[in-house]
C-alpha cells in the first residue's frame, strides 16, 4: 500500500461510497491523522468524532453513541477509548466494523504492525532480532500489542523499566525483564522507547521524573558506551523530549520515529482495505 | 472439466511478433512505454520489449500496474485479494503508452487500469494490446493489437498458461460443467 503514497495522485477508488467514522475519545495526532490520511487516499468519507465535541460531554453512553453513528450509515469504526475492551464492546453489538486504535492501557494493534512493518523493512527481517523495549511498560497499550507481534514474530524481546513499572505478568509471553538500562541496551538491535503516561497517573509510580532521567533517559553517552554497531532506536510518540530520549538521540541517523509515522499510514490502508466490503456469510 | 487447447506456445510467439511488428508500423518507438496487466499483462509486455529489442536496438520502458485498488465490484467481493504494487519506471507525460493484458472479456479490467493510468499523469495516447480477445464486452471497449480472436460462451474460461510463472505454456479453452 505504501507505493500509493509515492504517486503524484495520491489517491486510489477503492472505498468511494464507504463511510468511516473515527471515534477518538483521548486526545491524538498521529493515530487519528494517520487514519484520516489513510482514509482519503482510499476515498472513503470520514467523519471525526472527539470526546469534547460531542454529546458524550453531554452524558451519552458509548452504545448510545455509536448506535446513532451507525444510524447516519457508516460502514467502519475507528475507536480510541481510555476504557479496556471498549472496541470489543462496541464489535458484539454493533454491526459496523470496528478497528481498535488504542484501548486505555490494554492494546494498539494498528501501532504494533505499523512498528513491525519498520521493522521489516529496515533489517529485512523480524525473526531473531533483539528488541528492548524501554520506559513506563505498565501504562503502555503499545508494549502489550508490540510484545505480542513481536514474540509471534520470532524476535528475542526485553523490557526494561523501574520496578513498579514492570509487572512480571509479562514474562508469561516468554520476554526477559529487567532494571537495569545498560543490560537492555546491550546486544539489542532495536531499542524501543516509551513514554511516562503521565494522564494515566504514571508519575506516582516512580519517585520523579527527574530521578527517571538519570537511570532510564536513552542519551548519546550511554548509546556509545553501551549500544552495539547500527542499532535502531525507534518511539510511538509523541516523544518527551529528554526524558525516554535525548533530542541528538531522537533526531539522529539510527532514528526510525518518521518511518513510523508514514508506515502508519500503509499499515491502516492495509487494514481498512481488508475490512472493508462484504462481511463473510 | 475440459480443456481445449487454442494457442500454442509457437502461435503465443508468432502473435507477439507480429503485434510488435504493427506497433512498430502505427506508433512513434521514441513515446513508447509499454505498461502490463499483473498478473500475465507485465510477462507479455516484457517479452514485447525483447522482440522490440532485437529488431530496433531501442529499449522501451516497461511497467506494470497492478488494478485491485480500481475494480469496480470491489464492495462486494468477499475475502480481499492480495495486492502487488504498481511500478511505472517513467514519466508518462507525453508518452504513447501501450497497455498489455492476456485475456479482453467484460472490459472491466481495462476501464479500472485507464483510471490508474490517468493517475501518475497525463499520456498523449493509450492503444490496448490483447492477446486474446474472448468477446463478451460490458464496457464500450476496443483493442487495438489482438493476438487472436475468438467468440467464448460465458461458461467458459480462457486461461493463458506462461511459462514465466506457470508450469506450460499455452492458451486454453476450459469448459466448466453444468448447463452445457
Amino acid at each position: 500500500m505504501k507505493f500509493i503514497l509515492e504517486r503524484p495522485v495520491k489517491k486510489v477508488p477503492t472505498l468511494r461510497g464507504i463511510t468511516v467514522a473515527n471515534l477518538f475519545f483521548e486526545p491524538s495526532t498521529r493515530t487519528l491523522n494517520s487514519f484520516v490520511v489513510a482514509e482519503r487516499t482510499l476515498s472513503a468519507d470520514t467523519i471525526n468524532i472527539s470526546k469534547s465535541f460531542s454529546s458524550v460531554a453531554k452524558g451519552e453512553t458509548l452504545l448510545d453513541t455509536a448506535r446513532n453513528i451507525e444510524a447516519m450509515m457508516v460502514n467502519m469504526v475507528v475507536i480510541r477509548h481510555s476504557v479496556p475492551g471498549a472496541p470489543h464492546y462496541l464489535a458484539k453489538r454493533i454491526n459496523s466494523s470496528i478497528i481498535n486504535a488504542g484501548d486505555g492501557a490494554h492494546e494498539h494493534p494498528t501501532q504494533a504492525l505499523l512498528d513491525l512493518l519498520t521493522i521489516r523493512e529496515k533489517f529485512g527481517r523480524i525473526k531473531g532480532l533483539n528488541v528492548s523495549i524501554i520506559g513506563d511498560i505498565i501504562h503502555s497499550r503499545v508494549a502489550r500489542s508490540l510484545t505480542l507481534g513481536l514474540k509471534k514474530m520470532g524476535a528475542n524481546v526485553v523490557l526494561c523499566a523501574p520496578p513498579p513499572m514492570l509487572p512480571e505478568w509479562f514474562l508469561q509471553y516468554g520476554v526477559e525483564l529487567t532494571y537495569r538500562l545498560p543490560e537492555a541496551i546491550k546486544d539489542s538491535d532495536i531499542i524501543y522507547t516509551l513514554r511516562i503516561q503521565t494522564e494515566r497517573e504514571a508519575e506516582s509510580f516512580i519517585p520523579s521524573i527527574r530521578e527517571y532521567r538519570k537511570f532510564y533517559t536513552i542519551n548519546y553517552g550511554n548509546l556509545k558506551k553501551y549500544a552495539k554497531e547500527g542499532i535502531i532506536i525507534m518511539h510511538p510518540g509523541p516523544v518527551n523530549r529528554g526524558v525516554e530520549l535525548t533530542p541528538d538521540v531522537a533526531d539522529g541517523p539510527w532514528s526510525l520515529i518518521l518511518n513510523q509515522v508514514t508506515n502508519g499510514i500503509a499499515i491502516r490502508m492495509a487494514i481498512l482495505y481488508l475490512l472493508s466490503g462484504r462481511k463473510e456469510e | 472439466m475440459r480443456r481445449k487447447l487454442l494457442m500454442t506456445p509457437k502461435e503465443i510467439k508468432n502473435s507477439l511478433e507480429r503485434i510488435a511488428f504493427e506497433i512498430k508500423e502505427r506508433e512513434d518507438i521514441k513515446k513508447l512505454c509499454i505498461i502490463g496487466i499483473r498478473n500475465r499483462g507485465d510477462i507479455l509486455g516484457k517479452r514485447i520489449k525483447e522482440i522490440f529489442m532485437k529488431e530496433t536496438k531501442v529499449s522501451i520502458p516497461v511497467g506494470v500496474i497492478d488494478i485491485t485498488l480500481y475494480r469496480d465490484d470491489f464492495t462486494t467481493l468477499g475475502p480481499k485479494p492480495l495486492i502487488g504494487s504498481s511500478e511505472i519506471p517513467c514519466k508518462i507525460e507525453g508518452k504513447t503508452i501501450i497497455l498489455v493484458d492476456d485475456v479482453l472479456y467484460t472490459g472491466r479490467t481495462t476501464r479500472a487500469a485507464l483510471d490508474e493510468i490517468i493517475d501518475f499523469g497525463r499520456p498523449e495516447k493509450i492503444s490496448l494490446c490483447i492477446l486474446v480477445d474472448r468477446g463478451g464486452r460490458e464496457f464500450p471497449i476496443c483493442p487495438d493489437y489482438i493476438g487472436r480472436k475468438v467468440e467464448v460462451g460465458d461458461n467458459d474460461i480462457v486461461e493463458v498458461h506462461l511459462k514465466e510463472i506457470d508450469k506450460d505454456e499455452g492458451v486454453f479453452i476450459v469448459k466448466r460443467g453444468g448447463k452445457h
